[in-house]
C-alpha cells in the first residue's frame, strides 16, 4: 500500500509548445470567430461584437492561453458536451 | 403466520448494544463529557455502539433523538463534533471515522430547542420559506430559523489542516476495494496497467468483510503482489470531464485533516456496491433502528451486538444472513418478512430465528428508543433493535457524474444503468451482480420500496437528516410539487449533507404513490458531485494563510523598516503606508512634498518593455491615445480601455529607443496589462516583429519630488545636466548609480517637480539610503493618496469605475479626435458615450473647509435619487481645507453649482469643482 509507481499527471490539454498540461493552468479567452468591426461598422455591430455569444452544442473553436505555462495563446477545438479537446494549434492573426 | 419460539414484549436485563467478542488495545474517549472506552479498529460509530449508546445526537429540524442507523457514508444522524489534541473538527462522520485515543465527541445537536421546535413544528410544513416569503412575513420567522440553522460549530481557536494533496496519473482507478474492485484491479495490474484501488473503509474488502466468505487478505495480497497501489480511507467523491477523479484521502489521523487528490485516468472502474434503504413506517426515526446491513457489520466487523432483542423487518432477501448471525450471537430474533414464502425463512429458523412471514411492522414505539413494534397482523413485538432492509440501491453517482442516466427498473427493483459510459466501467453490486462463489444461495435481494398505507405519515421519516416525513412529501405531492426535482425544492428532501443516500429512492417511490404513478416514469433527482462532505479546508489544501496569496515585497522593504515605516498590504503587495507608528504623520509627510523633497517607493509601478519594430503599431492599438509619435527620450501619459471604452488603467509610456519602449502602468494593473497586451499582440498583430517582457521586478524605482528635489538629485551624481530646457518635464535621461545603469525620469505624483530614478533591484537600499542623506523625507502610499487628491489625480479603480470612459475623466481627444485604431475605440462612437449626462469627474469642496466621507452619496429629487458619490476625499494640509473627487451626473456642467451629499443619514451641501484644487495651471512642476 505504497504510492511507489504512481506518477504525477500530466495532465489533458496538450500545449503545442509545453505538451500536455493540466487544464486549470488554461485560461478561456473567448470566441475566435467574433469579428471584430472595422471602421464604419453601425453600433449593432458593435453592441453584437461586445456582447453576443452563441452558445453552441457540440464542437467548438475557442481561444484558450496558457496563462500559468509558456503564455501562449491557442485555439482549441472543444466538444461542449464531452469537454474533449479535439485539437490545439497556435492562434494567428 | 408465525413459525417458531413465540415472544412477546419483555424487558429483560440486557437491553440494547453492547461488545460481545473481540479483542484489541483499548482506546479512551469521550462522549458528552462521559469517559468511555473503545478498541483499536472501531469506528466511533461501533466504539459508541460498544457503550451502549445509542441516542449520538438530535435531529437537525425537530430535535428529536436519533441513533446510529447506517455503517458507511450514507449515515444521517451521526454526524459529530469531535475536539483531538486541542483541534476541534466539526462534522465527522462517526461511522467512517477511526476511533483515536483522547477523541472528545458531542452530538452536533443538543437537546436546546427541542420544546420550541416541538411547539412549532405543526407550523413548520413542506415548502416552509416559500410560504413565509409570500404570507404573513419571512421577517417574521428569520430569526429564530437562522439561529437553529447550521449544523456544527467552528472554533476559531483551532484551525483544522489538511493535507497537501496533488495530482495522479494512472491508466485505471477502481473505486471501491470489496471482491469485484479488487479482481478488477488485480487483473489490470497483472496486464501491466498502472491501477490505483480507493476505498472509504480503513481497509480492503467493502461489504465481504462481514457479508462473504471470501478471503479477503488473500485477495489483498494477490492486488498488491500484482502492483495495485491500495488507498483506504480514500472516498472517490466525483468523476469529472477528462476521466478525472476527485478523491478525499483521511490522514493519519483526524488532526491531519483530508487531503484533494486528483486523479487521472482514462478509464475507471466502479466497484462501489450498494446502499441499503431502510423500511417507511411510522416511528422509524428512534434510535434503535438501524440498517440490516449495518447491524451484521457492527456485529462481524467490531464484534458489537446492537440488540438483545432484534427485530429484524426485511422485504427481501439479504437480511437473512444478518438475523441468523445476531441469533448465533446470542439474541433473540423475530425477522418480519413482507414475503409470503421467503426461501431463506427454514434456514432462519434452524439458526433459531423466529419467523414472522406475510406481515410487515407499522410501528415502532418506545420512550427516546425502540421499545415495542407492532406488525399489520396485530402483533406487538418487545425488540430493542429494528434492523430493517428495504432493499439496496446501487451506489451509480459517479456514473452518472460522468454522463450516464440510471433508471428505476419496476421488475426488478433496482437502479440500472441506461447506457454505457466511454471510459467507465461497472462491476459487482453496482452492475447488479449479486451472486458469487461464496454465497450460499442465489438470492432475491432488491426488494421494491414498500410506501405504507398505515401508520402517520407525520411520524414516518423519510429523510432523517433534514427530517422529511411521508406526510411531508404527500403534501409536496397535493401542492402539485410532482417532479421529482420540486419535491427535493420543496421539501428539502436528499439536500442534507448525506445527500438523501437513504432517502432519495424511498422519497421518489412515496412521490410516486402519492400521484398514482410510477417511480420508474418519475426519473431521479440529478446525481452531483461531491458524493460525500468535502471540508473546505481539503479543497484549500496548502493554499491558506501566508501561502494562499503570498504577499510580494518591495526590494528596499528593510530599509523601510529602519525608516519607521508602517508597511500595510496593498493588492498583495506590502508597502509603506506612513513612516511614523500611525497615520498622524500624513500631514507632516504632504507638508514636505510640498515645502521640499520627499522620496517615495515607487518599485511596484510596471515596468513593461514593448520590443521590436512594430512596438508602436502595438502601443497605437493599446493606448487610447498614440504612442508612436513619441519621441526617443520622451514621455507621455496615456490611457488604457476595455473594448466596452471604459477605463483599465492609467501610467506613461517612455520610448526608450525607436524600437524600445516602456510602459509604467499602476502597480495593481501590471499583471493585467501584460496580460492583454500578449492577447492583442498574439492574436492581432501576430508573434513576429513585437515582444513583450515585463522587467517589474528588475528594476527598483524611488520618486523623488517636491521643490528642492532637484538640488537633493543633483547631490547623488547619478545624471549629469539637470536643466530644465535639457532635462524638462516628460523627458528621461540615462545616468549611472554606484557603477551601474540608472534612469532618470522626469514625470510627477505629486503635481511638484518629480523625478523618478530606477536602477537594478539590488540597489534597491542604497538608492534609499543617499536619496535619504541626501535630505529627501520618506512618505508613504497615504500620503501620495492626499498630494493625489489634491491635484485631481485618480486612481483608476477607486476614482473611476466600470462605465468610467475618458471624457468622464476629461480626456476627450480619444473619442473626438482619434475615432479609429485603438482598443475600445468604436465604443466611444456610441450614443451613450456622447450623454451629457453620463457621471463625470469633479471636485467638491465645503464652504466651512470640512470633509466630505468618501463613499457618500450625491442625491437630488424628491424621492431622493443618487446622481454620483464621493470616491476620494483627504483633509488636505496644503490647502487648510477637505478635499474629494467624485463621480457625478452631467458633472461638468455642474462645476460652480452646489450638490447635496448623503452618508449614513447624515446630509451636506458642497460646492461642485474642477478636480485640480491645486496649482491648477502645473507652475509647480519647474518651480
Amino acid at each position: 500500500m505504497t504510492d511507489a509507481g504512481l506518477t504525477p499527471a500530466p495532465g489533458s490539454f496538450p500545449c503545442p509548445f509545453c505538451g500536455p498540461r493540466d487544464e486549470a493552468e488554461f485560461r478561456y479567452g473567448g470566441d475566435p470567430d467574433v469579428a471584430r468591426p472595422g471602421p464604419g461598422s453601425s453600433d449593432e455591430d458593435w453592441a453584437r461584437y461586445l456582447y453576443v455569444r452563441e452558445n453552441r452544442r457540440g464542437l467548438v473553436r475557442e481561444y484558450w492561453v496558457h496563462a500559468q505555462g509558456c503564455g501562449l495563446w491557442l485555439i482549441a477545438e472543444r466538444d461542449t458536451v464531452t469537454h474533449l479537446i479535439q485539437s490545439v494549434r497556435e492562434a494567428t492573426p | 403466520m408465525t413459525t417458531g419460539p413465540q415472544t412477546g414484549p419483555q424487558t429483560g436485563p440486557q437491553t440494547g448494544p453492547r461488545r460481545i467478542s473481540g479483542k484489541g488495545a483499548t482506546v479512551p474517549f469521550t462522549f458528552a463529557g462521559r469517559r468511555l472506552e473503545g478498541r483499536a479498529g472501531d469506528t466511533i460509530a461501533s466504539a459508541l455502539l460498544a457503550n451502549g449508546i445509542l441516542t449520538v445526537g438530535r435531529s437537525f429540524k425537530y430535535r428529536r433523538p436519533r441513533g446510529i442507523l447506517a455503517a458507511g457514508e450514507d449515515e444521517p444522524n451521526a454526524i459529530l463534533d469531535v475536539v483531538l489534541n486541542g483541534t476541534r473538527v466539526p462534522n465527522v462522520r462517526a461511522t467512517l471515522q477511526p476511533l483515536e485515543a483522547g477523541m472528545e465527541v458531542t452530538p452536533v445537536l443538543g437537546r436546546g430547542a427541542e420544546l420550541l421546535t416541538r411547539l412549532l413544528a405543526p407550523f413548520i410544513p413542506s415548502g416552509f420559506y416559500y410560504k413565509t416569503f409570500i404570507w404573513p412575513d419571512w421577517r417574521f420567522f428569520e430569526p429564530a430559523i437562522r439561529r437553529m440553522a447550521g449544523l456544527g460549530r467552528l472554533d476559531p481557536a483551532s484551525r483544522a489542516t489538511a493535507g497537501p494533496g496533488g495530482h495522479l496519473a494512472v491508466d485505471l482507478c477502481v473505486v471501491g476495494a470489496g471482491r469485484s474492485g479488487l479482481g478488477a484491479a488485480t487483473r489490470a495490474a497483472r496486464a501491466g496497467r498502472r491501477v490505483l484501488l480507493v476505498d472509504r473503509q480503513d481497509a480492503p474488502g467493502g461489504a465481504s468483510r462481514w457479508r462473504s466468505g471470501a478471503d479477503i487478505a488473500a485477495l489483498v495480497a494477490r492486488a498488491e503482489d500484482a502492483g495495485v497501489t491500495i488507498w483506504t480511507g480514500a472516498t472517490a467523491f466525483g468523476a469529472y470531464e477528462n476521466g478525472r477523479l476527485g478523491v478525499l484521502r483521511q490522514g493519519g489521523s483526524l488532526t491531519l485533516g483530508d487531503s484533494l487528490w486528483e486523479v487521472r485516468a482514462p478509464e475507471v472502474t466502479l466497484a462501489t456496491g450498494a446502499l441499503e434503504r431502510p423500511a417507511l413506517f411510522q416511528g422509524n426515526d428512534l434510535p434503535g433502528t438501524m440498517l440490516a446491513d449495518a447491524a451484521l457489520c457492527y456485529l462481524l466487523r467490531h464484534g458489537v451486538l446492537s440488540g438483545a432483542r432484534p427485530l429484524v423487518v426485511t422485504n427481501n432477501d439479504s437480511a437473512y444472513p444478518v438475523a441468523i448471525a445476531l441469533a448465533m450471537a446470542g439474541a433473540a430474533v423475530t425477522l418480519v418478512d413482507a414475503r409470503q414464502a421467503p426461501a431463506w425463512a427454514a434456514r432462519a429458523t434452524a439458526a433459531g430465528v423466529r419467523m414472522v412471514v406475510g406481515a410487515r411492522i407499522v410501528r415502532a414505539t418506545g420512550r427516546g428508543r425502540v421499545d415495542v413494534a407492532v406488525l399489520t397482523d396485530g402483533q406487538r413485538i418487545g425488540a430493542d433493535l429494528i434492523a430493517m432492509s428495504g432493499g439496496w440501491t446501487p451506489t451509480v453517482h459517479l456514473y452518472c457524474q460522468a454522463g450516464g442516466k440510471a433508471v428505476w427498473d419496476e421488475g426488478r427493483s433496482t437502479l440500472v444503468p441506461a447506457f454505457a459510459v466511454p471510459g467507465i466501467a461497472l462491476a459487482g453490486r453496482v452492475a447488479g451482480d449479486w451472486t458469487g462463489p461464496e454465497d450460499a444461495l442465489p438470492w432475491d435481494w432488491a426488494g421494491a420500496p414498500d410506501v405504507p398505507e398505515t401508520g402517520k405519515a407525520k411520524k414516518t421519516w423519510v429523510d432523517l437528516q433534514n427530517d422529511v416525513t411521508l406526510a411531508d412529501v404527500q403534501l409536496a405531492a397535493r401542492e402539485n410539487f410532482a417532479s421529482v426535482e420540486h419535491l427535493k425544492r420543496y421539501t428539502t428532501l436528499g439536500m442534507a449533507t448525506d445527500q438523501g443516500k437513504t432517502a432519495n429512492l424511498i422519497g421518489a417511490a412515496a412521490l410516486a404513490q402519492a400521484t398514482g404513478r410510477r417511480t420508474t416514469d418519475l426519473g431521479l433527482t440529478t446525481y452531483r458531485p461531491p458524493y460525500v462532505p468535502v471540508p473546505m479546508t481539503a479543497l484549500a489544501g496548502l493554499s491558506r494563510g501566508p501561502l494562499q496569496t503570498p504577499l510580494r515585497r518591495l526590494a528596499a522593504e528593510a530599509a523601510h523598516r529602519a525608516s519607521g515605516a508602517t508597511l500595510r498590504d496593498y493588492g498583495g503587495l506590502l508597502r509603506p503606508a506612513f513612516y511614523g507608528p500611525d497615520d498622524s504623520v500624513i500631514p507632516a509627510e504632504c507638508r514636505a512634498a510640498r515645502e521640499g523633497a520627499v522620496v517615495f517607493d515607487a518599485s511596484s509601478l510596471g515596468k513593461v518593455a514593448v520590443m521590436g519594430p512594430k512596438a508602436g503599431e502595438l502601443l497605437d492599438f493599446l493606448f487610447a491615445s498614440r504612442m508612436s509619435t513619441l519621441a526617443p527620450g520622451r514621455i507621455r501619459y496615456g490611457l488604457t480601455l476595455s473594448e466596452a471604452g471604459t477605463v483599465t488603467d492609467d501610467g506613461v509610456v517612455l520610448r526608450l529607443s525607436p524600437e524600445e519602449y516602456l510602459v509604467s502602468c499602476s502597480s495593481s494593473h501590471v499583471r493585467a496589462f501584460v496580460a492583454s497586451a500578449e492577447e492583442w499582440r498574439q492574436t492581432r498583430f501576430g508573434r513576429e516583429g513585437v515582444h513583450i517582457h515585463d522587467r517589474t521586478a528588475h528594476w527598483a524605482t524611488m520618486s523623488l519630488s517636491g521643490p528642492t528635489s532637484k538640488a537633493v538629485l543633483a547631490k547623488l551624481g547619478i545624471v549629469t545636466g539637470l536643466d530644465d530646457a535639457a532635462f524638462p518635464h516628460m523627458s528621461f535621461v540615462a545616468g549611472r548609480f554606484q557603477g551601474h545603469p540608472a534612469r532618470v525620469a522626469r514625470v510627477s505624483f505629486t503635481g511638484e517637480r518629480g523625478y523618478e530614478i530606477s536602477v537594478p533591484a539590488g540597489l534597491a537600499i542604497p538608492l534609499w539610503e543617499a536619496l535619504a542623506s541626501a535630505g529627501a523625507t520618506p512618505i508613504g502610499i497615504e500620503a501620495l493618496g492626499w498630494l493625489r487628491a489634491e491635484k485631481g489625480f485618480i486612481y483608476v479603480g477607486q476614482d473611476t469605475d466600470g462605465e468610467t470612459t475618458p471624457q468622464d475623466l476629461g480626456f476627450d481627444a480619444p473619442r473626438l479626435k482619434r475615432r479609429e485604431g485603438f482598443v475600445g475605440d468604436r465604443a466611444l462612437q456610441l450614443p451613450v458615450a456622447g450623454d451629457a449626462h453620463r457621471k463625470a469627474l469633479v471636485g467638491l469642496s465645503r464652504a466651512d473647509g470640512g470633509t466630505i466621507p468618501a463613499g457618500a452619496h450625491l442625491i437630488e429629487g424628491r424621492p431622493r435619487r443618487s446622481i454620483g458619490f464621493v470616491t476620494s476625499s483627504h483633509l488636505s494640509p496644503t490647502l487648510g481645507r477637505g478635499v474629494a473627487l467624485a463621480l457625478l451626473e452631467g458633472g461638468r456642467a455642474r462645476i460652480g453649482q452646489e450638490v447635496t451629499w448623503f452618508d449614513l443619514g447624515k446630509t451636506g451641501r458642497a460646492t461642485v469643482t474642477a478636480p485640480c484644487a491645486w496649482d491648477p495651471e502645473g507652475r509647480r512642476l519647474d518651480a
